[in-house]
């Protein structure tokens, strides 16, 4: 190569060939080969196995070792009395385990909040299991005759069941209760929403758009103010509106917006051949939707629904500042008890509520992976 | 999906019942909405008017130049209880961008080592990563932030015993004391120096870069600017005799006199809020590293690049072009959720205005309206930055 112009760029000598790469089958090897393989690498993995060491034992010894587990008032938390410095003072979370769960929901009536429990599980878990047939019966068992039930139920005052009113629930109910209704009302009108973004009329996509963009760019604890201070001054007078249920009207038209995006996501991923058939076949624009497209879109959105169930589940947290006491309310409030006073109080009703959020959140997160694994492998 | 309409001349259709007309239908349909739309707008200003006579509420937007008469207590411009609420409002929106600004800063700092730890070749810390990502992704925000704010920050030691840093800084229950700095005279030659450093930084980095361009040389920059831009402005300080007051914290009785206090509210907010962004944009930047081809880092390590030049002069620059977009709606959310500084009284705008002002007037249509118009503006706004910057890192097809 004498005829090149001499360049920057390019090298006139052969440099020596590298070593062959150390191939290390033993688990010395390996731990060579991921964790000291160079001197930064190797800080990087002291560092590390430091402050893992310094957070996992603290945290060990915090909620099991140290912690108290029996007991019936806060004395049996406080150190001078267990002789140790204390971990987590379980007895604070048995004492308000019923107010955490039901909130002020009559203990007489708990069985009700139950057996919505049981029916949901009975009819949940079936539908999450891709191999049990009956999904289309099932489905419609579980969003729409369910939430029927369900309500009646837990707010009787009918069938001889004594009402209880909405401001005595609380606790984990209240967080089920407004993100399975929020995902279960929205679900209809974010399709709706979806649909008309794509729709061929001008008047419909734009209304759809700036619904969408207008709940989506605002935050959710402005829509709940709004629905819980504006909403009523926009109903007649005489018309009074539980506050939860103003509540759930707020989350049901922000996560409409949401689901309205993830649908439409669903309706752009089907073929157009798809479209230009059903029409070939001289349905309608509902027919079509309806028995061609919608199913095959709501199936490959699952994965995005579970997500955006998972965003909800974890923004009911958000009902507290308008005082609906769902189970972080409910924790917050407990802690002010002054009869539970101990220095590990706060830690150990954080551990307990972020135990229970982070437990459906990771399980729902975990189903939402395994349902886009099996669309993919289709 | 637009039917065909029989104008084509191929063959008249039969006549049909007009509502069977695409065209008519479809007008008739969008007619109804706007109808349906309209109807509920009048209905809904028609109860608003009555509702709000019934309740002899004010209306308008009269109310921004009465006084407010409640204090808060961080503000970034000057702020008395004699103030009026259009004032407040000013405080608050400060307040909010102050806040979601640094958290940005911060969170993409954060989310981009954490999402680059993610795919570290380094088994452990590749773990750590995803371990964080995990547990921050699936807990609550609102549960972060009164989790910093309750059980890490107000039990804290109180002032007396604070936990002090060399003297200088001192943490306790009613947040960090930190001295206050005020420039002093001959403070100019400093900043000076400062901006004269910046400029020489920037043209080295050029003089480097076009003598790569002809040579093939190249010449690291990184400590020479790094030089410039902080030696050069630290010995003009020194040279100036430290022209800068700093009026140091110390205790008095039960209380700290001097310096600046950061107020607990903030740093709860802004840590769970950097931490819990963080973990998404960690998500984000990782996914973004993923899709670019192997084939690029392989043709990186045969050209004999070290993993960090691989990082920063491969990879990076065309992920990012993956990453901004879902970036800039993190970016939004982080600003959405700074509202939630009103369950810890962290005086945003949301807080202020929507919290104590509308307690206070009762103004609730004026008041949630001009709120969620305000934080529209802001997603607005940062789309359009975000966009721009988009169109630059965009692949240009030649």
């Amino acid at each position: 190569m004498t005829t090149t112009a001499p360049s920057g760029f390019v090298r006139d000598e052969m440099i020596a060939p590298a070593e062959p790469p150390h191939v290390r089958a033993s688990m010395l090897g390996w731990i060579g080969e991921r964790l000291f393989n160079s001197f930064g690498n190797a800080t990087l993995t002291v560092l590390g196995i430091v402050g893992l060491a310094a957070l996992a034992w603290p945290t060990l010894r915090f909620l099991l070792l140290d912690a108290v587990w029996r007991g019936t008032e806060r004395t049996d938390c406080l150190a001078e009395t267990v002789g140790h410095d204390v971990g987590a003072c379980w007895p604070f979370i048995w004492a308000k385990f019923d107010q955490l769960m039901y909130g002020f929901y009559p203990a007489s009536e708990r069985w009700r909040p139950n057996l919505v429990y049981g029916f949901g599980a009975l009819l949940l878990a079936p539908l999450l299991v891709p191999r049990v047939p009956h999904k289309t019966l099932n489905a419609v068992l579980f969003f729409g005759v369910f939430p029927l039930v369900a309500g009646v139920l837990l707010v009787g005052g009918v069938f001889g069941l004594p009402e209880v009113e909405t401001r005595l629930w609380g606790g984990l109910l209240v967080t089920l209760v407004i993100s399975f209704t929020g995902i279960v009302g929205s679900l209809p009108l974010g399709i709706l929403l979806a649909l008309g973004r794509r729709s061929d009329l001008p008047v419909v996509r734009s209304a759809s758009v700036v619904f969408i963009e207008f709940w989506r760019g605002v935050p959710l604890i402005t829509v709940l103010f709004f629905a819980t201070y504006m909403l009523p001054l926009f109903l007649p007078g005489n018309w009074k509106i539980d506050g939860l249920l103003r509540v759930l009207i707020g989350v049901i038209l922000f996560s409409a917006a949401y689901l309205a995006e993830v649908v439409r996501a669903g309706l752009q991923a089907i073929p157009r051949g798809q479209f230009e058939g059903a029409m070939a076949l001289g349905l309608g624009y509902w027919r079509m939707m309806g028995l061609i497209i919608l199913p095959q879109a709501l199936r490959l959105v699952i994965p995005g629904l579970v997500n955006s169930f998972i965003a909800l589940f974890k923004d009911t947290t958000l009902v507290l500042i308008v005082a609906i006491f769902d189970l972080l309310g409910q924790l917050r409030a407990s802690f002010s008890d002054p009869n539970w006073a101990t220095p590990a109080t706060l830690f150990t009703g954080f551990a307990f509520a972020g135990i229970i959020y982070f437990v459906v959140s990771f399980a729902m997160s975990r189903y939402a992976m395994f349902t886009e694994q099996r669309l993919r492998a289709r | 999906m637009r039917r065909p309409s029989g104008d084509d001349g191929v063959e008249a259709p039969p006549p049909v019942a007009l509502v069977y007309n695409p065209k008519v239908r479809s007008a008739l349909y969008q007619l109804a909405l706007v109808l349906t739309v309209a109807w509920l707008g009048y209905q809904f200003a028609v109860n608003a008017a009555a509702n709000l006579g019934a309740r002899n509420i004010a209306s308008g937007l009269g109310f921004f130049s009465n006084t407010a008469g409640f204090g808060v207590n961080l503000s970034l411009i000057a702020f008395e209880e004699t103030d009026t609420y259009g004032r407040a409002f000013v405080v608050g929106l400060l307040n909010t961008l102050l806040v979601s600004g640094i958290g940005i800063v911060l969170a993409t700092l954060l989310g981009f080592a954490i999402g680059i730890g993610r795919l570290s070749s380094n088994w452990l810390v590749a773990r750590i990563a995803g371990g964080y990502v995990e547990l921050i992704r699936n807990l609550p925000l609102l549960f972060q932030i009164l989790f910093w704010y309750l059980a890490v920050l107000s039990t804290l030691p109180g002032p007396r015993q604070s936990l002090s840093i060399f003297g200088t800084i001192f943490i306790n229950n009613r947040g960090f004391v930190v001295p206050a700095l005020r420039p002093a005279e001959g403070f100019v030659y400093v900043a000076a120096a400062f901006g004269l450093g910046v400029l020489a930084a920037i043209a080295l980095g050029l003089w480097a870069k076009r003598l790569r361009e002809r040579s093939g040389r190249s010449v690291p920059v990184l400590w020479k600017a790094a030089a410039l831009v902080v030696g050069l402005p630290l010995v003009t300080f020194v040279a100036a005799g430290l022209p800068i007051d700093a009026d140091l914290p110390r205790i008095q009785g039960f209380n700290f006199v001097g310096g600046t206090r950061i107020i607990p509210e903030f740093l709860a907010l802004l840590a769970a809020l950097t931490i819990y962004t963080a973990s998404f944009i960690a998500e984000i930047v990782r996914a973004g590293i993923l899709a670019v081809p192997r084939g690029q880092t392989e043709a990186g390590l045969a050209l004999g690049l070290r993993r960090g030049q691989l990082l920063r002069l491969i990879l990076l620059p065309q992920a990012l072009r993956i990453i901004v977009p879902p970036l800039t709606n993190q970016y939004l959310n982080l600003t959405k959720n700074s509202s939630l500084a009103v369950a810890i009284g962290y005086p945003d705008l949301f807080a202020v205005f929507a919290g104590t002002t509308l307690n206070q007037t009762g103004q609730a249509i004026e008041i949630i309206a001009i709120t969620m118009a305000v934080y529209l503006a802001l997603s607005l706004v940062t789309s359009v930055l975000m966009n721009l910057y988009n169109s630059r890192v965009r692949l240009i097809d030649r």
